[in-house]
């Protein structure tokens, strides 16, 4: 991750860094309340936040159109919120109130959203892998050119479901994006102690896929890799993989004692590679906004997030009578 | 405005924790994401971090202190302009109270009353009938659901350019073409995946396991994401797939490609299992299967796939789920089975009229949902029952159903429910010990000789 950041170029517009600023600083705002509401008591189970990832799906989300598919682990409040989702029935989900997109049955790691053509949200690690060359297959069966957007973790990258998929989806020219997002750790194991491979994009070329690593902490280098992913795919020429180089400040689950890595470490990365202090700076060295411009966004999030709080803490439990439902179509 | 921060929680079950080292001090300025603390739970010792930015007015709780409740105020954050002593505001409330458990109201617990069988006919009287085999039948029914539906689509090894490795495809890469039937490599984790996956993108994928056996490779994505997550998702999407094949012992073919396991997805809630017996409704019960929004196990067996049966000649044949078949009607004890069992179950019956015993045969066809009314109201006639499955004896279909009879009709037995299973014990290979391990028509006739006392 070593590699400097993309600078501003001139098609980057002031709209669209302001845009990118603002999505992913609503997902680290949202993330951060959600983890105060956790240890509130208010978010029950497992709770994996998104925070320093950001700069991946907001990247990849600039890259999609109307019918493109997503579909990723148990990290996912992040890529619910980029794809549009709302954050009210987002933060329900997590509190488990009817006012969740899952009416508070499917938790953080279950919530799907057919309306913005989000398939989850998946607590099974490496199973989205296969379920996102099935979207694909469909979209290509069905004579459309969208394309599904398949976020795994380099955790999930050793599961053998991943290969039988990758085998299937070259053999089949399925129109999927492998996005991994390589966050070096898999909950504690580093990418070093659980594999030999130098890169996990590169086992790809084993089955003739596309692919190359990108520094994902850099949202305009991610989305220009997405652009060109996502062309490949609509061009009946895909699936393609990208290994999105990035970072997770937080713990692997609220109850990670992170032991295995050092305090400097995470530092580091923050204060050095932080996807939004890059756009930040792009905005304000671009004088595309000063810091009262910012400081206002910064307000306005807040305020978005509070009122998700606010409405995933008083939105009621389910009905008892959803325990019956929705079992059977 | 000063903010209390309190004991968070840091794991699922923590109740209770140890604050075991502040990291800041009363007068410090944090920043969101600072560490404040450091707390030790039943797990390990974590990190506690600022959710806000501001200045620690008060620490509350001293290093060191031990058994500080999750949610007890250990600090307040007071902005720059504020006393440290500052009144904190009211905390957020807490997760609400769990509510108790709603009343189980299953129908099991309902009294046995007004038990009115749903069993009847599946064609009207006077249909023109063709012998046919299960084989044929099972072709037939995915030809014509394929015809009427261009989004139902067969997926599996070796059903187009094999011809099928029992011969159930024949002819559909044919008829179809290699769009709709699909040659996947061997690799039934993946493709199992993949299909669902297609069956949340708009698709009606059939899914043909060679055998049932290969499907323990697959088992995650037929539990994990086609049954459940109709339900996880509030109802906004499901997985309307079907994944069949042949299940149960074959001949010969060891332990490792001869197991039933019609008891082990009958007990999930999301998915149906149908379990055919006969042609007829081998081909009835596969085209409603293939219509059904909801995944399907269709557990074939390939001992059957050979046997011809009359099936109505119908333009458009299908049979409901959850209605069992009277193959047989009788009056001193009823034989419930599905499946193979089926062959064993009818064999019996046959020999125990020739010693005066009337038996009434009920095939159950599917195990989810289950026709327990048309069980129901035969016991109660006939007092009596046999269950017959070639499936293991532990968590069987037929402890379920004896212990339904006996929730429900408890009063109107005369004699314990006899269980007729296959062994407790891995298929063997050796012609004689497999003979053994199989269910047998002489064990059926003699578990209802025993319940009927003779």
């Amino acid at each position: 991750m070593a590699a400097p950041k993309t600078a501003a170029k001139s098609n980057n517009s002031k709209e669209e860094l302001l845009g990118f600023y603002r999505q992913m600083l609503l997902i680290r705002r949202f993330e951060e309340k959600a983890g105060q509401l956790y240890g509130m008591g208010l978010i029950g189970g497992f709770c994996h936040l998104y925070i320093g990832q950001e700069a991946v799906v907001v990247g990849i989300e600039a890259a999609a159109k109307e019918g493109d598919k997503r579909l990723t682990s148990y990290r996912d409040h992040g890529h619910m919120l980029a794809c549009g989702m709302d954050p009210k029935g987002v933060m329900a989900e997590l509190t488990g109130r009817s006012g969740g997109y899952s009416r508070g049955k499917g938790g953080s790691m279950h919530m799907f959203s057919k309306e913005k053509h989000f398939y989850g949200g998946h607590g099974i690690v490496g199973a989205q892998v296969p379920l996102g060359a099935g979207l694909a297959f469909a979209d290509k069966y069905l004579g459309n050119d969208n394309v599904t957007f398949t976020y795994f973790g380099d955790g999930a990258a050793n599961q053998g479901q991943v290969y039988e998929t990758y085998n299937m989806a070259e053999l089949w020219n399925l129109p999927v994006v492998f996005v991994i997002e390589n966050n070096h750790y898999a909950m504690g194991t580093s990418v070093k102690r659980s594999t030999h491979s130098k890169t996990l994009w590169e086992r790809g070329a084993a089955y003739g896929i596309k692919g190359e690593a990108v520094d994902g902490m850099d949202v305009l280098a991610v989305k220009a890799a997405a652009e060109k992913a996502v062309a490949a795919c609509r061009a009946g020429q895909g699936p393609y993989i990208l290994e999105m180089m990035t970072y997770r400040y937080r713990g692997h689950s609220m109850s990670d004692p992170a032991k295995y890595r050092t305090r400097e470490e995470v530092e580091k990365i923050k204060s050095e590679k932080d996807a939004i202090e890059h756009v930040r700076d792009l905005l304000l060295q671009g004088g595309h906004a000063n810091d009262d411009d910012l400081k206002a966004i910064d307000k306005d999030i807040k305020a978005i997030v509070n009122d998700a709080a606010e409405f995933a803490k008083d939105s009621p439990e389910p009905d008892l009578a959803e325990l019956w439902t929705d079992i059977y179509a | 405005m000063a903010i209390q921060i309190l004991m968070p929680a840091l794991s699922p079950t923590m109740e209770e924790g140890t604050l075991a080292k502040w990291l800041v001090k009363e007068g410090d300025t944090v920043k969101s994401g600072q560490i404040l603390a450091e707390i030790e739970t039943d797990k390990a010792t974590m990190e506690f971090e600022a959710v806000d930015e501001g200045i620690i007015g008060k620490l509350l709780v001293a290093e060191g202190t031990a058994g500080v409740k999750v949610n007890a105020p250990i600090a307040t954050l007071v902005e720059a302009n504020e006393s440290a002593d500052a009144t904190p505001v009211p905390v957020a409330a807490a997760a609400p109270a769990p509510v108790a458990a709603p009343a189980a109201a299953t129908a099991a617990a309902k009294a046995p009353v007004e038990i009115k069988s749903a069993a009847s006919p599946d064609w009207p009287a006077g249909t023109a009938m063709k012998t046919m085999t299960v084989r044929e039948a099972l072709r037939e029914a995915m030809a014509e659901e394929m015809r009427a539906n261009p989004n139902v689509f067969l997926m599996g090894e070796e059903v187009g350019e094999y011809q099928g490795a029992y011969k159930i495809s024949q002819g559909l890469l044919d008829e179809f073409g290699p769009k709709r039937v699909v040659d996947t490599p061997i690799t039934e984790h993946g493709f199992a995946g993949i299909a669902v996956g297609a069956s949340f993108g708009g698709l009606n994928p059939i899914v043909e396991f060679m055998t049932f056996n290969f499907a323990m490779q697959a088992i995650d994505h037929i539990i994990n994401s086609a049954a459940k997550t109709l339900y996880m998702s509030g109802g906004q999407m499901g997985s309307p797939i079907v994944f069949r094949g042949p299940n149960g012992a074959a001949a010969r073919v060891g332990a490792q490609h001869s197991q039933d396991y019609s008891a082990w997805y009958a007990q999930i809630p999301g998915l149906k299992v149908v379990v055919p017996y006969s042609a007829s409704d081998a081909k009835g019960l596969l085209k409603q299967a293939i219509r059904d929004p909801n995944p399907v196990i269709f557990l074939e067996n390939e001992i059957l796939y050979g046997k011809s049966f009359d099936v109505p000649v119908l333009d458009d044949f299908t049979i409901p789920f959850g209605k069992a078949r009277i193959w047989r009607e009788g009056t001193d004890v009823t034989i419930v089975s599905f499946g193979i069992g089926m062959t064993y179950a009818l064999e019996a019956a046959e020999k125990l009229a020739a010693d005066g015993i009337s038996a009434e045969v009920i095939d159950l066809r599917t195990l989810r949902p289950i026709d327990y009314d048309t069980v129901l109201a035969s016991v109660m006639k006939t007092n009596r029952c046999v269950t017959v499955e070639e499936g293991w004896p532990v968590g069987a279909i037929g402890n379920h159903i004896g212990a339904t009879i006996m929730m429900r009709a408890f009063d109107y037995l005369d004699a314990p429910v006899i269980n007729c299973t296959g062994k407790d014990v891995p298929m063997p290979y050796a012609a004689n010990l497999e003979k053994h391990a199989l269910l047998t028509t002489a064990e059926v006739i003699e578990a209802v000789k025993s319940v009927c006392y003779r």
